[in-house]
This record gives structure tokens, sequence and C-alpha cells, in this order.
């Protein structure tokens, strides 16, 4: 499978966008793993900004950049949303509910709980009718979502948004499945190979098992344990210094192969 | 599109196990639908399976021992399903075959049984509670490959009740990009305290038996099931299979995040793409098997959109009066349902119905009937606005 990436996106300690990204990106020494929440979803209309919660702000956060810098309408194009946690607060809270008596289950946090959460809320910010779907991978969820994005891009012979993230879970489950860094990032993969992007991606799918690269920076290394987000740290790297190369991304039962190749011509900026 | 072969297939829910006793069920107008005694919760029906609490996982699954994969194992068994994607398996070779589930909820009820026993001093949960095997969503689509030996992609899609008829879709990308020959596409969804009351919070729970298209109605009934299905690209094997996979439409909203848009329209689009790339038109389709969830605003949107894409011409009925609203695993039950109805020429009318909601314009039937089937239309709506509908024809 050929895409290009017509532009990318992160989020993430150190990383806050695209734009102010792609130096530390270049040079990973240059990371200094500052934290900065997410910026408001300012897309969406104020009752349901006030009702997203924080995973849906990163994730809204990653996709709106992506579109902008691609230069696609967001209410048009199709979108795939990959995380293993979920919303793990908003799963903690009812969790605590049902098991405190005479506590009520909030139907907002229901609502909210559904895996697609972001993928609503990002469709009820532009209005669109696109499809959107979320889908879930534990600690491959990053390789996975990649796979089906792409795959989605060359079967429909149209772009798609894929947008993966993960936020640490408060409460009792983020002691078990613990998650270090809120981490997001967000690509746009078109099948025309003539796109105008960032590189143009061949991928294939090999059935050996792989842990996959881990990124060379050790505070790279760090992230990409910490959050299945993260594991895109190698792609956005290579992204941003225009390398050509093979990135090797974990993809359960197996791996992906990504043989990376500049684009010529660079987007419009 | 390039259309697919359903090549087998199976469905467990409250109208019981496998594809026979789903089509008497279906024929005897049978419901599976009985008073909620789950989770501490005894308001409203709900649709359970008998037989999870004994059912014991093969000992080399047995990390992912919880309800909702319980009920996936028990499927897995039913209609030779496991031998038909053996047989498949030995053809394409295991790492050609992909495995894509939907589950909106997985196995979190391990997780509120863990809660319940959780340490309030330090909040920590049980030493026992593996969260990477039952709660994760991950851990069904694991566990399906696991049983069945396979080695392609796997996926988990989690599109709250419309997951296992959007696992289609992702399915067909999947082949059609030449990831692999063949999927095991399913869905499987359990019952648990969260969804329990979580739609009684919406106050979407019906008092009684669901009564989807009823003027009377007043919520959902909850269910569990679960179903699967083996998709293949046509000719690649001998043998005819069950039904086709010709077309699919997936939309979103973009309206609310828990309700319907009254215009209808993802779900107006949904139902038109769907059509487009089976290369049919309105009247093609003999019989459509509706969301129908038994909610006032669910079944007055879809009333509304079936209307504006089909008019009063196509019998359009509900089957959550037998199964509950099996939600994630709707998908795939009500497609294994669908399919029943091609195969065996009957349409299942609306259970519980005493009036039609007279508002209504698209031909909602509450009588079963006899009549041979060519397509066949499903729809699955759900929270956040997602959409998708899909259509079968006869093999």
């Amino acid at each position: 499978m050929r895409v290009v990436v017509r532009s990318a996106s992160v989020w993430g300690p150190g990383l806050p966008g695209w734009a102010r990204s792609v130096a530390v990106l270049r040079d990973p020494s240059l990371w200094d793993g500052t934290v900065v929440a997410a910026p408001s979803a300012t897309a969406l209309p104020p009752n349901e900004r006030r009702r997203a919660g924080p995973v849906t702000r990163l994730a809204l956060a990653v996709a709106q950049e992506a579109c902008a810098l691609a230069r696609v309408e967001p209410s048009e194009i199709a979108a795939l949303f990959s995380s293993a946690n979920g919303d793990g607060g908003v799963i903690d809270a009812i969790l605590n509910a049902l098991c405190t008596p005479g506590a009520d289950v909030s139907p907002t946090q229901f609502h909210n709980s559904v895996h697609n959460a972001p993928a609503g809320y990002w469709t009820i910010s532009h209005g669109s009718i696109a499809p959107a779907t979320a889908v879930s991978g534990f600690d491959w969820s990053f390789g996975q979502g990649l796979l089906k994005a792409a795959a989605e891009a060359v079967a429909e012979a149209h772009p798609v948004l894929f947008v993966a993230y993960d936020l640490p879970i408060p409460g009792p489950i983020g002691m078990v499945r613990v998650t270090q860094e809120a981490f997001a990032c967000a690509f746009v993969l078109d099948p025309d190979p003539e796109a105008p992007g960032l590189a143009t991606l061949s991928m294939t799918y090999d059935a050996t098992t792989s842990e996959g690269d881990a990124p060379d920076s050790a505070a790279f290394r760090q992230l990409a344990r910490g959050n299945p987000a993260a594991c895109g740290l190698n792609l956005l790297s290579a992204l941003a210094r225009r390398d050509e190369g093979c990135i090797r991304v974990a993809c359960f039962n197996g791996q992906l192969k990504i043989e990376v190749s500049p684009c010529l011509t660079a987007p419009q900026s | 599109m390039t259309p697919l072969v359903v090549t087998a297939g199976t469905a467990l829910s409250a109208i019981g196990p496998g594809l026979d006793a789903t089509r008497q069920a279906l024929l005897a107008r049978r419901s599976g639908l009985q008073p909620c005694d789950f989770a501490g919760v005894s308001s409203g029906y709900a649709g359970r399976v008998a037989g999870v609490e004994t059912h014991v996982l093969p000992a080399s699954l047995r990390i992912f021992d919880c309800r909702n994969n319980r009920l996936a194992d028990m499927a897995l068994r039913l209609d030779g399903f496991a031998d038909h994607v053996a047989q498949a398996r030995a053809f394409y070779g295991p790492t050609r075959m992909a495995v894509v589930m939907g589950t909106s909820t997985s196995g979190i009820l391990t997780t509120e049984n863990a809660y319940a026993r959780r340490d309030v001093a330090h909040g920590t949960l049980p030493a026992d509670f593996d969260q990477e095997h039952t709660q994760d969503l991950f851990s069904l689509p694991r566990l399906v490959a696991g049983a069945l030996g396979l080695g392609g992609p796997v996926l988990s899609v989690s599109n709250a009740c419309a997951s296992s008829s959007r696992a289609f879709v992702d399915a067909w990308h999947m082949i059609e990009a030449g990831l692999c020959d063949a999927v095991v596409v399913g869905g499987v969804d359990s019952l648990c305290g969260m969804t329990l009351r979580g739609f009684a919070a919406l106050g979407l729970i019906a008092a009684g038996p669901t009564r989807p298209c009823d003027v009377a109605r007043d919520g959902i009934s909850v269910g569990e099931g679960a179903g699967f299905v083996l998709l293949e690209r046509p000719h690649a094997r001998v043998g005819t299979g069950l039904a086709r996979f010709l077309g699919f439409g997936a939309s979103s909203d973009g309206h609310h995040m828990s309700s319907p848009d009254p215009a209808g329209r993802g779900a107006i689009a949904a139902m038109r793409h769907a059509l487009a790339r089976a290369r049919l038109s309105a009247a093609d389709i003999d019989y459509i098997n509706l969301h129908g969830t038994g909610s006032q605003a669910n079944d007055a949107m879809e009333d509304m959109a079936v209307y504006s894409v089909f008019g009063d011409g196509v019998p359009c009925s509900s089957t959550k009066g037998w199964t509950g609203h099996t939600l994630g695993a709707s998908g795939t039950v009500e497609a294994i349902i669908s399919i029943l109805c091609l195969q065996h020429g009957f349409l299942p009318g609306c259970l519980n119905v005493g009036q039609v909601d007279p508002g209504f314009r698209a031909r909602v039937v509450t009588t079963n009937a006899a009549a041979p089937l060519r397509h066949v239309l499903s729809n699955a709506f759900g929270f956040g606005g997602t959409n998708c509908s899909l259509v079968f024809g006869v093999a």
C-alpha cells in the first residue's frame, strides 16, 4: 500500500504542535519535555466544548492542525481515531459510581464513555457527515490504526485523517494499565501519488512478531514506551527530517514495514 | 464495489445458540427478553444468554476469561464456524486472514467486579485483575485470532452501537487494499452494570420488553450476544456461501453525542451510499432490518430517513424485540438475521407492537410473512452520531 503523507501533527511533552516541534523532531537533543495542555476545542459549540474532556481536546488539537496543514476541509475528510485507553477518566468515574451506594451514573459521562467520543465530537465540530471510526489496539494502537487508515485510503481512493492519541488513566485502573504522558499525533494520508506532501509511505504488513524500531533518542524512547500513540515518533522524526528509509512499527500479530520516501515538492506552508 | 461472499456465519443471543435456534425463534415469534436481574439492576427487561456463567475457555486462552470473551468463545463453537475458518486458513494461510471485531464495552464487567473488591484506602484493584486481557477493547480480537489460529492483521472497532456493522466496512477495506484474502468479522457485547445503568440514567430503558416502532414505545431492552461471519472474495474457493455482502454506507451525524439528528442527514447518506455501492436502487431492496432500538428518538428518526430513501414500498422491521439491543454486537447479530431472512424467505415483523406509531410513514411490518428476498439492508446507528448501513444479497 502506498500513500502520501500530506501533513502531520503532534502533541505531547516538549512537542506542542507540528510547527513548534519540527526542530525537536529533527534533533531530539533539543527536547525539553515541557508539558503544555492541549488547546481548547474552539471549533466545538460551547455546550459540547463544556462536555468534551481532555481526551477529546487532545485528539481534536492534532486532527485540526493536520487538516489545516494539508489544507483539507475537516467536514469532508473520512477519519480514523485510534486509542488504547479511550477516556479512562470517564470510565473510572462511572466505575466509581457503580460501586458507590446511592450514586448515579452521569448521563453525560455515559455518552462520553463510548470509544468513538472524540470521533463524534470531531464530526460535531465541523457538522460533518463524513465517516469517522474509532479503533483500538492496546500497545499496538498506532500500528493497527495506521495500517487500517492506509487500507481505507487505498481501497476508497480518498484521503483519510488518521489520529492516534492516549492519555494516562486516573484512579485504580491507571495503576494497572500505566500510560505515562499524554501524547497524540495525526496524519492526512492521501492515496493520490501526485498529492503534495511530506513523504510517500510504502507499507507492508509482515506477520513476523516485532516490537518495532525504538527511537534512537533516550527521551523519545521513553515516550514511546509510555504511550501507544508515541510509537509514531520515528515516523514523525523521519517526516520532519525528510529522511528516506525503513521504519518498523509493531502491529499485532506482526509488524508494519514502512518505506519512507520524501516528496520532491514540499507542501506550501 | 467488489462484492464479498459470506462463506460462514453464526450468532448467539438471548433467542438461542446458532443459526437454527435463531431462525426457529424468529419464525415462532419467541422473544428472548426476560425481566432484568443482572449487576444489581432489576428494572426493565434484558436479553441474557444462557450458559455464560458455566462456560470454560480452552486452557491456552484462559488468560482472556471474562463474560465477553466467553460469549465469543461460545459462539465460535456454533454452526461449525471454527471448522469453516480452519478450512479457509488451510487454503489461504493463517497470515492472510485478518480479524476485525466490534465491541462497545469488551470485558468491563470484570473491572466492575474488581472495583467492588478494591482496596478503598489505597485505591488499588485486586492483584488478580488483568485489564489487558479482559476490559481492554483489543482483548476480543486477540482472543478470536488466538482461538482460530490466525496471524493476519487484527483490529478492534468500537463505534458504540454501530461497532460491528462498521467492522464489515473495515474488513472490506482490508481485503480491497490487498492486506488479506479473508476476514473473520464479528461483534460481541455482554451485559454489564455500566450499560444497564448508563442507559437508565439517560431514561432510555423500557419498563417492559422493548416495543420498537410502537406508538407507546418507551425505550430499549439491553441484550448481549455474539455474531461472526467469514468474508472472502467471490470464487476464491468452491461453494456458494450463505450470502453476498454487496454494499455499505458509513457516515456521521455531526449533530449530537447521544441524540440522533432528527433530520436524519447522516442516516440517509449511509443508506444512499450503501445502495450506490451495491449498484442497486431503492426498489431492489426487499426488506430492511432497522436499527429500531425502541427509543422514541431513534425510531422516529429512522422512520423518516427510511421513508425519504425508500418511500413506503419496502417492508421494514426491528428484531430487537427478540434479542434486545446487543449494542456493539447488534450489527453482526442482525447481519446474521438478515442473511437468515434471505436464505429462508421470510420477514420477521416487529414484536410487541400494539399499534405502529401513526406518525411513521415507512412500511413497518408487525407480523411475520413468507416472501422471496433478493436483497436486504441492515441499519446500525450509535452514540457519537455514527451510522452504518449494510446490503446483503442472496448467495
